[in-house]
């Protein structure tokens, strides 16, 4: 049992530090496919093939002198990035990445993969994901600085454009789930039609799925909606008077809040750990397989749109999202009562 | 009757807190291209009214030229538009070649003319790419510089220079073309119409680029004209105005060409237009390497430039619109009596004000990329 005990504890601490490691891949992943994207060669005098990159910037950031304007909001100013990590970590814990493990039969009982399997885990993602944005509000409003509030501002009214539609499009994968714990979700999508379509809820839920990586991309503040940093504009946003460890805060909380989005994508949408051809065990590959699909996708999107205005983001929020997801909603709603 | 709703207690509303939010926009930001300062009095996001404040990049070019001899001056031409410095050459050349009333030989004008055409595109180039970047397209940029990269290397072939490139004189050109150096400026003429298409795609039927760009920053082409408009920025709403048809100069009068004209005079009409100039372009290079005439590439200009007392005014079509200079000459000294620029960039910026009001703030950034500036241009 004791056994038991310390490889749970041992899976909590390893998602988090891949959590974290996961952060500095991005930024890696991010630099090259820019680069790619626009014919450059990215970062490639770090280490082989520049894989040292996200080590050097982090050691720079962390080496860099701690600025607080003297007008800010002192504690506000501390407090703000701190929120956003922690809102960014802590919505992770209910995804899970994979089934279940008896490390090569050294334990007596499989022991899950994942950090908690919470049987409201819609809700915890969906209330801490929301958190996260106090920390972009408090960040622009504590400053004190006119270009950050306006970021501050920015994602607020960002937020109330496409929170509802974001709820609404998980709101149809609960119904089809029957179960608000992401482990039951991922485990219903077990199995094949027909012996060839995996049972995947994107199949089902197309529009569902579509709706949640545009409101993703919008919670996260990636382009091209991301206003509240938009540096052509509002020269870095919320951030703007932020630096060293506290601007690596929000790095880093953007780059996890990309993995949590795109994670919660794959356990609700693509499946999860399952997929063909690999042995149950190396489900965790599958996991990782679609999640940086997901990923790529985001990188692929920054770095050839143009950036959306704010207040047409609301539009497109209230007039054509919102409208959207209540349809597919209410669809989703008939069919399971219909053939559920 | 009695009224159902009785006023009981009369209620005082609410007072907020409306000041206008007054921020200061450069002369360090991220999209103010080089150092404009804006002065934007908003009201939330909304732009209530701007200030331009210009003068960070003066450097006396104008009162510079008054003590400098007329050869010297060329190359302050290049300090100007440093974006195109070939044509502010080449307008300053042409100036002075009016008031001393000399005869250019033809091979060098069609030189001429090709070169101020690979200028046009290379800060066409660059104003796309900082107009898509400010948009937040940033890969447009990469792209844009990238065959900006190529314009460049044909003018350091010619003249050795990259950006400033003192490429005229008063009464023809410095040197001959390199051998085999039309070539390149064919194949260079192919890739750009090739990527035209490319860009094309990135971003003309792209729907955040047409919410972004159309409607904002409409100005008919009656307001244009009287506030000085001039440029792709005019001919976009609508006036059909270009000094190279209307006023030919160079070997312009021989090509045939087509002036693109818009017709919303939106910020999308201004892009479509300077997109289509780019195909113009080419062109008229085409047209200008295949009629290219023998013979020599200096004219007979006298040792020692010295224009009769007299002044006269000439404008050419630079790449931001019509660039015109004043010179006064007073017959005896060596330097101008009086130097003075029409800048282009100066004229067109006058407007964003009025282009701004009511926007918003992430349109500011749009409106300053498509009257498309050159601050070295505005302060002089």
């Amino acid at each position: 049992m004791d056994l038991v005990y310390i490889a749970h504890i041992g899976v909590i601490l390893f998602t988090f530090f891949m959590l974290l490691n996961s952060a500095a891949v991005l930024v890696l992943m991010e630099r090259k496919v820019a680069a790619f994207l626009q014919q450059r060669l990215g970062p490639n005098r770090t280490g082989p093939w520049g894989t040292l990159q996200p080590v050097a910037d982090i050691l720079k950031l962390l080496f860099k002198e701690e600025l607080r304007p003297l007008a800010a909001d002192r504690w506000l100013f501390a407090l703000a990035p701190i929120l956003s990590v922690t809102a960014a970590f802590s919505a992770f814990a209910v995804v899970p990445w994979g089934g279940t493990t008896t490390l090569f039969g050294l334990l007596p009982e499989p022991v899950p993969l994942r950090v908690a399997d919470v049987n409201v885990g819609i809700l915890v993602l969906f209330a801490i994901t929301s958190m996260g944005i106090y920390g972009i509000v408090l960040a622009g409003w504590s400053s004190n600085s006119k270009y950050s509030l306006l970021g501050g501002l920015r994602s607020s009214a960002q937020m109330i454009s496409y929170e509802l539609s974001y709820g609404l499009a998980l709101g149809a994968v609960l119904l089809l789930g029957n179960s608000l714990s992401l482990t039951d979700i991922v485990n219903q999508q077990s199995g094949y039609w027909f012996g060839v379509i995996p049972r995947w809820f994107i199949f089902i839920q197309p529009l569902g799925f579509v709706i949640y990586m545009i409101a993703g991309i919008a919670e996260t503040n990636r382009a091209p909606f991301d206003f509240p940093e938009a540096e052509q504009e509002l020269v870095a946003g919320y951030h703007t008077e932020y630096s060293s460890f506290r601007f690596a805060l929000f790095f880093l909380a953007e780059y996890v809040n990309m993995v949590t989005v795109s994670a919660v994508a794959t356990t609700l949408f693509l499946g999860g750990w399952h997929g063909p051809f690999l042995p149950e065990w190396l489900g965790w590959l599958w996991w990782l397989a679609k999640l940086f699909a997901l990923l790529f996708f985001y990188i692929w999107m920054r770095w050839t749109l143009p950036r959306y205005r704010y207040d047409q983001l609301m539009h497109f929020g209230w007039k054509v999202l919102l409208p959207v997801a209540v349809i597919n909603l209410l669809l989703t709603a008939a069919a399971v009562l219909y053939w559920g | 009757m009695t009224d159902p709703h009785p006023v009981t207690a009369t209620r005082t509303p609410v007072q907020f807190d409306t000041d206008e939010l007054v921020i200061n926009m450069g002369p360090q930001h991220p999209s103010t291209h080089g150092v404009l300062r804006l002065i934007l009095r908003l009201d939330g996001e909304r732009v209530v009214d701007a200030d331009v404040v210009i003068g960070y990049l003066h450097r006396g070019i104008e009162k510079l030229s008054e003590s400098r001899d007329w050869t010297q001056i060329v190359l302050l031409t290049d300090r100007m538009d440093y974006v195109a410095a070939a044509t502010n050459n080449l307008g300053y050349c042409e100036t002075v070649e009016k008031l001393m009333g000399l005869e250019v030989p033809r091979r060098a004008q069609y030189i001429r003319t090709v070169l101020a055409e690979l200028q046009r595109l290379a800060s066409h180039l660059v104003w796309l790419g900082t107009h898509a970047m400010d948009i937040g397209a940033v890969t447009v940029f990469l792209y844009c510089l990238r065959e900006r990269e190529l314009v460049l290397d044909l003018f350091e072939e010619y003249c050795g220079a990259r950006l400033t490139y003192n490429s005229r004189r008063v009464g023809g050109l410095p040197a001959d073309l390199p051998v085999g150096w039309d070539r390149k400026v064919r194949e260079f003429c192919d890739i750009v119409d090739q990527k035209i298409v490319d860009y094309e795609q990135l971003l003309t039927q792209n729907r955040i680029w047409l919410e972004r760009t159309r409607d904002i920053g409409v100005i008919s082409g009656a307001d244009a004209i009287a506030m000085g408009f001039c440029g792709p920025p005019l001919r976009a709403s609508g006036v059909m105005r270009d000094v190279r048809k209307d006023e030919p100069y160079a070997a312009y009068e021989e090509f045939a060409f087509d002036i693109p004209v818009g017709a919303a005079g939106d910020t999308y009409d201004r892009y479509l237009v300077r997109l289509e100039e780019f195909k113009q372009s080419t062109r008229i290079i085409r047209q200008a390497l295949d009629g290219m005439p023998e013979g020599p590439v200096m004219g007979k200009v006298p040792r020692l430039i010295k224009p009769p007392a007299g002044e006269t005014y000439h404008a050419i079509e630079s790449p931001k619109g019509e660039i015109g200079f004043f010179i006064a000459s007073d017959g005896k000294s060596l330097s101008p009596y009086r130097f003075r620029v029409r800048p282009p960039s100066f004229c067109n910026l006058q407007v964003l004000p009025k282009l701004v009001r009511g926007h918003l703030v992430a349109d500011v950034v749009a409106l300053i990329g498509t009257i498309d500036i050159v601050l070295g241009e505005v302060d002089r």
